[in-house]
């Protein structure tokens, strides 16, 4: 075995190399230019650690600071408090009053009311879009549709707050008698044109890169067109659909201004979509501007945007896994 | 599907097979035509959903073109606000905001592109810290914005502002404050994947053969960088400059305690000036005005200026874009 290997060995002849690449000589400035570069490289994860560190810090004397945590601790923003003049124990934000309540339920709730409005129109609507722009739409039609998508991403969140506060506010109260004209239903529908292009955007990419030999093969085996749609394009490019959704979510659980101006902002425990309501986002946004630097206020809406960051973090990191996903099985099919 | 019933009515057969593929028949007819309605149903639905959309898109712009153009001229481009916001324009809020956007891009366009340069020409797309770089991209871009807001105010005034003032000015409170620059900052790096994406997309698109040629030619490898690749990158990079100048000239959130302010005597002249700015200006005007009515006509052209703004720039990147897709028709992977 041994003597067969050696002589085997001798007869094979080396894989031909490609030859070494010299390049010309480089002045020794050079390596610091590309060092600058590596260095300035590195800036989106210096910039990420950044925020983390520096809201954190803000936000961590709710921790050990002795003036913060005699007027707030966790388990009072998380847990039922039964306050003076109430009569059973509840979850209130009321941050600036005699005695400031830290409950942060009723933002919790009212940021998961928002955003479960807008993503029940966004989903839809977005999905819908992307399968007729990919499945039915003629190639110049879809080239004039996509960009016509992209502008309405491109209009200001402020824009748009602006246009549900003054136009949608309105209209929603005459069409369903509403109660209180700011609502979650109507900041709901207008932070849904926010999140619309970008669930469209990625879903009409996953659409369209799903292999023609797919379509080809259903069809080929008798399936009718919408069968093909339902039940090869869809599963094939859902990867990329849920990553649209995942990135939209972050979008809407994140957005401020909108939802600033037009859900009414009123702390409130309900679960009626028609009355106002209070988001994490937006009680930052109105608050920051008025608390004692370093007070128990400002350390809780700290508290807050740390708390916020690392939801649309973990949202957005799926997001990101799948569209990852989606290149790399779409890339190795046929 | 119809010709096997018609074969088989062609040849004799024995009754019992002659019924069943004439039922076959029916019943595939049937699925026909249940399929032609379902067709149907499903182009009808995803156009609706489409024509929602631009519906949408249409409703906002009639709306804000028809009640923003009757108040909106020169004159309230180039005047600033007077008696309590109820006349004048909005000339304080555009300078504050080019100023904004002018220290914004000359801060973070440069890093972007060089991230971009760096990912793409330099680093193997395997190694850990490419990846890491490219995680942190993708979770920059989907920050909220009001996160930013927060950190502008935590990292840049209070922390670099105030050590600023430590360090040189003897404890006075002059950059730990909101600024002009700590606002510009905050949006650059708010805006900084939006560069680094289109720059790379870009990079992309740059045929191999040009930096072969020129390293053949004798060029190093920074030379041929600089010289070669970067100025064919350089629609790529100006798209993304547009797209970055769009995003800051309209976020609110981010300027909210970093810099910006309701209204101004004095155009911001240092960098530790605090500035107006249109979207700030929209925000405030429609929430905070004691009288609505008054403030209307001012709030609706303001509205109208940020939109056109925007929509210029946007379709002015998808212009850009487009041409040098164009030109380069091998790339864009």
């Amino acid at each position: 075995m041994a003597r067969r290997r050696t002589t085997s060995e001798k007869l094979t002849v080396p894989p031909a190399r490609p030859p070494k690449l010299v390049l010309a000589p480089a002045p020794f400035w050079h390596r610091g230019v590309e060092l600058l570069l590596r260095c300035l490289a590195t800036s989106a994860i210096l910039a990420i650690i950044l925020i983390l560190v520096f809201i954190a810090k803000e936000a961590a004397p709710i921790f050990y600071s002795k003036a913060v945590r005699a007027e707030v601790t966790l388990s009072k923003m998380f847990w039922p408090q039964l306050w003076p003049g109430y009569d059973e124990s509840g979850s209130v934000w009321q941050p600036v009053s005699e005695i400031p309540k830290f409950g942060v339920w009723p933002l919790i709730l009212g940021t998961l009311k928002v955003t479960i409005v807008a993503m029940a129109f966004s989903m839809p609507l977005g999905v819908g879009a992307a399968v007729y722009v990919s499945q039915y739409a003629r190639p110049r039609t879809r080239e004039l549709v996509k960009p016509v998508v992209e502008l309405l991403a491109g209009i200001p969140s402020v824009v748009l707050g602006f246009f549900a506060l003054m136009v949608m506010a309105t209209w929603f109260q005459n069409w369903f008698g509403l109660e209180s004209r700011l609502n979650v239903l109507v900041s709901g529908v207008a932070l849904s044109f926010a999140v619309i292009p970008v669930i469209f955007t990625l879903a009409e990419e996953a659409l369209r890169a799903v292999p023609n030999s797919y379509v080809e093969a259903s069809t080929a085996l008798g399936a009718a067109r919408w069968q093909t749609i339902l039940r090869v394009v869809l599963p094939a490019a859902s990867p990329g659909i849920a990553a649209g959704m995942a990135l939209g979510l972050g979008r809407a659980v994140g957005e401020t201004m909108i939802v600033l101006m037009a859900s009414g902002n009123a702390a409130i425990v309900s679960w009626n979509f028609a009355d106002s309501a209070r988001t994490i986002s937006a009680t930052i946004a109105a608050e920051l501007a008025e608390v004692v630097f370093g007070g128990a206020h400002y350390t809780v809406l700290f508290f807050l945007g740390t708390l916020l960051f690392l939801t649309t973090f973990c949202i957005n990191s799926v997001g990101d896994w799948a569209i990852r996903r989606m290149k790399k099985r779409l890339g190795s099919a046929p | 599907m119809t010709e096997e019933a018609a074969s088989a009515s062609a040849v004799p057969r024995p009754v019992a097979a002659t019924e069943r593929s004439a039922a076959l028949a029916r019943a595939n007819a049937r699925r026909t035509r249940r399929n032609m309605v379902a067709d149907t149903a499903m182009a009808v639905a995803s156009g609706a959903a489409l024509l929602l959309v631009l519906a949408i898109l249409a409703v906002i712009l009639v709306d804000i073109l028809r009640n923003g153009t009757s108040r909106l001229s020169w004159a309230f481009l180039t005047e600033a606000p007077r008696e309590g916001m109820t006349a004048g324009g909005i000339f304080p809020a555009i300078v504050g905001m080019v100023e904004m956007v002018i220290l914004m891009t000359l801060a973070g366009v440069p890093v972007g592109v060089a991230t971009a340069v760096y990912l793409h020409e330099y680093a193997s797309s395997v190694s850990p810290i490419t990846r890491a770089i490219r995680i942190a991209v993708a979770n920059l871009a989907g920050v909220p914005s009001i996160v930013f807001g927060l950190f502008g105010l935590g990292f840049f005034v209070q922390f670099l502002g105030a050590g600023i003032d430590k360090l040189f000015f003897g404890g006075e409170k002059i950059y730990g404050q909101p600024a002009l620059i700590w606002a510009a900052l905050t949006m650059a790096v708010l805006t900084l994947p939006v560069v680094i994406v289109a720059t790379e997309e870009a990079l992309r698109a740059v045929p191999r053969e040009l930096r072969e040629a020129s390293l053949a030619l004798g060029a190093t490898k920074l030379q041929t960088v600089m010289h070669v690749v970067v100025p064919q990158a350089a629609p790529g990079i100006l798209t993304g400059t547009i797209l970055a100048v769009s995003r800051g000239a309209g976020e609110v959130a981010p300027i909210l305690f970093t810099g910006a302010a309701y209204f101004l005597p004095l155009l911001p002249k240092h960098l530790w000036s605090q500035f107006m700015s249109p979207s700030y200006h929209v925000y405030v005007l429609s929430t905070q005005s004691p009288d609505v009515d008054a403030t209307k006509p001012i709030l609706y052209a303001t509205v109208l200026v940020l939109l056109l703004l925007t929509f210029a720039l946007n379709i002015a990147a998808v212009v850009v874009r487009a041409r040098m897709r164009r030109r380069l028709p091998g790339g864009v992977g």
